[in-house]
């Protein structure tokens, strides 16, 4: 019966993979789905998250769509490469990367037919399709997604924004992107996904090659409806002297799983996870982040923070790995859970694994409410305590939004969240 | 120096190897190996057991058939075959004894090479013992003083006979037989243990304490201890544990159930020492424990614990915090070497309101051993008002071993402040230089600083085992410095 329900649920992709990929990675996923399972609580990695949510729904399967004007979707007062992607499918019309210097970007469907070395190369070598069921139904059931090679030595002008949206109801759909950023280079890149109607499963996943010396600047922002789910995995590589800094920035949704895997594969690393996570409703918040340090001489830091509201829940479980080789490795860990009310939870595993002695590790984990007696402070200094325990949360989450190096991201967040708890 | 040849050298290893490693002979009675309902029926009927007890045992064993053994644990080894292990060994009967003169000569010079002579103890220490050696309890002292006071001390398999009602009323509810494969395993066939009952409030004018030995070869180890401290009562329990050297797997599975009603407080604390197995990994006990306690209303738990031996430790101690305003704590100490793995920690349930608990856990790895911090706090949605904080840290000694920690942090109350850090690094070049600067020699140094660095939770425990601990931690880490 099982095995019917995930026949009944990868049927629910097949009609959309109009494009021919032979890729192995493509070879090595299917053979995998034959014995992967729908994950369930009783595996470690899953254990604070149910996916029935996702897996019991049906999914339409309308590829058409009539979203004309995405300029509320844009953020404000920044120049940016536009990659506009609704359904899960690249909308030429409403996208702009016509002038892009030094960058190679197109739909990773044509990159397959034109970039097909690239692709051989990179396509599939880090994703986690061979163990991870809804990885493995990403790189076989891919719709569409970015391909994204920045050469080498050149800083790209202006960030590449990638907007995934979707209008349609019960649509599900699989986005995969390919980034590989040569010697050298520098880029910033950010992917939002929002809801323009309807409810949607997105199951992304997102490879990306930060080659030696390369910097690399992301970040992520969710912001669906309530009754869409994401899975999104990201599995990075990092090589020699290379910086990579994600910025993950959960506003809504109702399920959302974030899975990052960073490979630290050269001296001389560094590594910024930020994460920030606001739920309320019945919203379920799951981060999961692995760190590997393999090569000696690197730094990482990792600080999530998340609000919980109403009767929502947040799980973040990080994990850093310091293998025996990877001497003088100074990782820095820390989660900060602010609960609202007493329905919320959070659920935090921060996870140390060490192999070598000469390193700096340490971790910590806080779970709390708000200091009522500095919300007593700031009202008897004539703020209302509603402003007050605005201010709180603000200053909560600003330990994240101050990592945002593009000031009008930052400003529409910071506005966002005023608005979220006025 | 120059007196002092490699050959000498070579032999003070040798010899030092572990301290403790020696079988005494002394005559033994088995059950036959392997384990099935006979063997069972056969342990309890040997120890004239009332049936309540054996239908209980059975029941363990049918739940025991259909579970797993647990393998989510950060350790690696090879399984235990359940059918090649002696589940009865008793040392044969002898008359009733009186006084220690009677004790065997041959036991009582095993106590003397442990450092615990039993004289010594009762004349110094103001410890009453009640020794544990291969499953049946030898001689407990001390006990006349206790009965005076209404604590009942002594042998599990005297309680079930003369406080069948206590044993019956309490056992199994802190740790049923379903809770784990190894609890399961040790309510099927535990053949002794100790069982301690402080009556309504009264407080234990002496540390309590057992030593356990394993002592006959291919023999596992199935205690049950059990602790009640009735409502406003008072005792500090002491459990520590030395084992011969032998070259195949042992299998220690105990089960330690604390029961603390309305205002009562247990401290338990436990040095364990434990043969290691040798410098290749060979040998060495598996010590798979369950340890749990109760606190009611304004009750207090407290474990505090030393761990050095052992192949394979798999132990949390754990405090169920129902009752409002009680607290729980943990204090630990694992040091591991050569081809140790420790995968210990604790849980700590806050059901209750006000409720407040602490985690103290220090963590040395040294050789090629493995040890892990693994730890659940959970503050219930009706935990108003609980308190957490954790400190893990780790020491680690060289690149070829590793520390980990894998925290788990569950809360379901807005109004609860959970706290943990964790911090892992090496010992610092710049003390030990310090401290070579000063005279004191590499070896000495990372003594001194290992002692420094577990002082918060050595301090914690009763005077004799802070000795005796520093002790084990200068031994476990002999020959790790490089």
């Amino acid at each position: 019966m099982l095995e019917d329900k995930k026949q009944t649920f990868l049927a629910n992709f097949v009609a959309k993979t109009a494009d021919k990929d032979s890729s192995l990675a493509k070879q090595e996923a299917l053979k995998a789905l034959e014995n992967l399972e729908f994950p369930t609580t009783r595996e470690e990695y899953w254990k604070y998250t149910r996916v029935g949510k996702i897996t019991n729904a049906n999914y339409s399967q309308s590829p058409s769509f009539n979203v004309s004007d995405i300029s509320r979707y844009l953020v404000e007062g920044l120049e940016a490469y536009i990659v506009v992607f609704v359904n899960g499918f690249f909308s030429e019309e409403l996208s702009d990367i016509s002038k892009a210097k030094g960058i190679t970007i197109c739909p990773i469907a044509k990159a397959r037919k034109e970039y097909v070395d690239q692709f051989e190369q990179y396509f599939g070598g880090l994703s986690k399709h061979e163990s991870q069921f809804f990885s493995a139904v990403n790189t076989v059931y891919n719709t569409n997604g970015v391909y994204l090679n920045i050469q080498k030595n050149s800083l790209v002008d202006k960030p590449i924004h990638m907007i995934n949206l979707t209008d349609a109801e019960n649509a599900a759909y699989n986005p995969r992107n390919l980034f590989v950023v040569e010697e050298n280079a520098e880029v910033t890149i950010i992917n939002s996904y929002e809801t323009v109607s309807g409810s949607s499963f997105t199951n992304s996943t997102t490879e990306i090659y930060v080659k030696e010396g390369a910097n690399v600047d992301s970040y992520i922002l969710q912001n669906q409806s309530e009754t869409s789910n994401q899975v999104n995995e990201i599995d990075v590589v990092q090589k020699a002297n290379s910086t990579y800094t994600a910025n993950t920035v959960t506003l809504n949704g109702g399920l959302v799983r974030n899975n990052y895997n960073i490979e630290v594969k050269g001296q001389g690393c560094e590594t910024n996870l930020y994460g920030l996570y606001l739920t309320s409703g019945n919203q379920h918040i799951d981060n999961h982040t692995i760190v590997d340090h393999i090569e000696p001489n690197c730094e990482s830091n990792e600080v999530y923070i998340g609000v919980m509201d109403d009767a929502s829940t947040a799980v973040f479980n990080g994990k850093v790995f310091v293998r025996s080789e990877a001497q003088k490795t100074n990782a820095y860990q820390q989660n900060k859970n602010m609960l609202l009310t007493d329905n919320a939870s959070a659920y935090s595993k921060p996870e140390l694994e060490i192999y070598a002695d000469d390193v700096k590790c340490s971790h910590g984990s806080t779970t709390g409410q708000v200091d009522e007696e500095a919300i007593f402070y700031l009202q008897t200094r004539g703020v209302s305590e509603v402003s007050a325990r605005k201010m709180m949360i603000r200053a909560f989450a600003n330990e994240i939004l101050d990592n945002i190096k593009i000031d009008a991201l930052r400003d529409i967040l910071e506005s966002k969240i005023d608005e979220r708890f006025s | 120096m120059g007196k002092y040849t490699e050959e000498q050298l070579e032999k003070e290893l040798e010899t030092q190897e572990y301290k403790y490693g020696f079988v005494t002979d002394i005559e033994t009675e088995k059950a036959p190996i392997g384990l099935s309902e006979d063997i069972i029926r056969l342990i309890s009927s040997k120890k004239n057991e009332p049936n309540w007890l054996l239908e209980y045992r059975l029941k363990a064993y049918n739940a025991w058939l259909t579970m797993k053994e647990p393998e989510w644990a950060h350790v690696n080894y090879p399984k235990v075959n359940f059918q090649d292990i002696y589940y009865y060994a008793a040392p044969k009967p002898k008359k009733q004894l009186s006084s220690l003169d009677e004790v065997d000569s041959e036991l009582l010079e095993m106590y003397d090479k442990l450092g615990i002579s039993i004289d010594e103890q009762k004349k110094l220490s103001n410890v009453a013992v009640d020794i544990v050696m291969d499953s049946v309890s030898v001689k407990t002292t001390f006990q006349d003083t206790l009965a005076k006071l209404g604590i009942i001390f002594g042998s599990f398999s005297d309680a079930v006979q003369n406080h069948p009602e206590l044993v019956k009323k309490y056992m199994g509810t802190i740790v049923p037989y379903t809770d784990n494969y190894y609890a399961a395993l040790n309510a099927a066939v535990f053949t002794d243990g100790s069982f301690c009952y402080i009556p309504k409030g009264v407080k234990c004018p002496m540390e309590l304490s057992t030593y356990f030995r394993i002592n006959e070869a291919q023999t596992g180890q199935f205690e049950r201890t059990l602790v009640v401290a009735d409502q406003g009562s008072y005792v500090s329990y002491l459990e520590g544990c030395t084992a011969p050297m032998r070259d195949e797997n042992q299998l220690h599975a105990a089960v330690v159930e604390l029961i603390a009603l309305d205002d009562a407080e247990i401290k338990y604390s436990t040095v364990q020492n434990w043969y290691p197995g040798d410098k290749e990994g060979k040998g060495g006990i598996y010590n798979f424990v369950t340890k749990r306690g109760l606190c009611e209303k304004n009750a207090k738990i407290s474990w505090t614990q030393v761990e050095t031996g052992s192949a394979v430790t798999w132990k949390y101690p754990s405090c169920i915090l129902k009752g409002d305003n009680s607290v729980g704590e943990f204090y630990s100490v694992a040091v591991t070497n050569n081809f140790q793995q420790a995968d210990t920690g604790t849980k700590m349930l806050h059901l209750g309101k006000n409720t407040k608990s602490t985690i103290i856990s220090k963590g040395v790895s040294a050789g090629g051993s493995q040890n892990s911090y693994r730890g659940l706090v959970k503050i219930n949605k009706n935990a108003t008002n609980a308190r957490n904080f954790s400190q893990c840290d780790s020491l680690l000694m060289g690149n070829k071993c590793g520390a980990h920690t894998f925290p788990y942090i569950e809360v379901d109350n807005k109004s609860a402040k959970v706290e943990h850090e964790a911090t892992t690094s090496k010992i610092g070049e710049d003390q030990i230089f310090y401290c070579n600067q000063r005279g004191i020699d590499t070896e000495s140094a990372i003594k001194l600083i290992v002692n420094g660095y577990a002082k918060d939770v050595l301090n914690k425990l009763p005077m004799e085992f802070a000795v005796e601990a520093q002790k084990l931690l200068a031994i476990s880490l002999e020959g790790s410095v490089g």
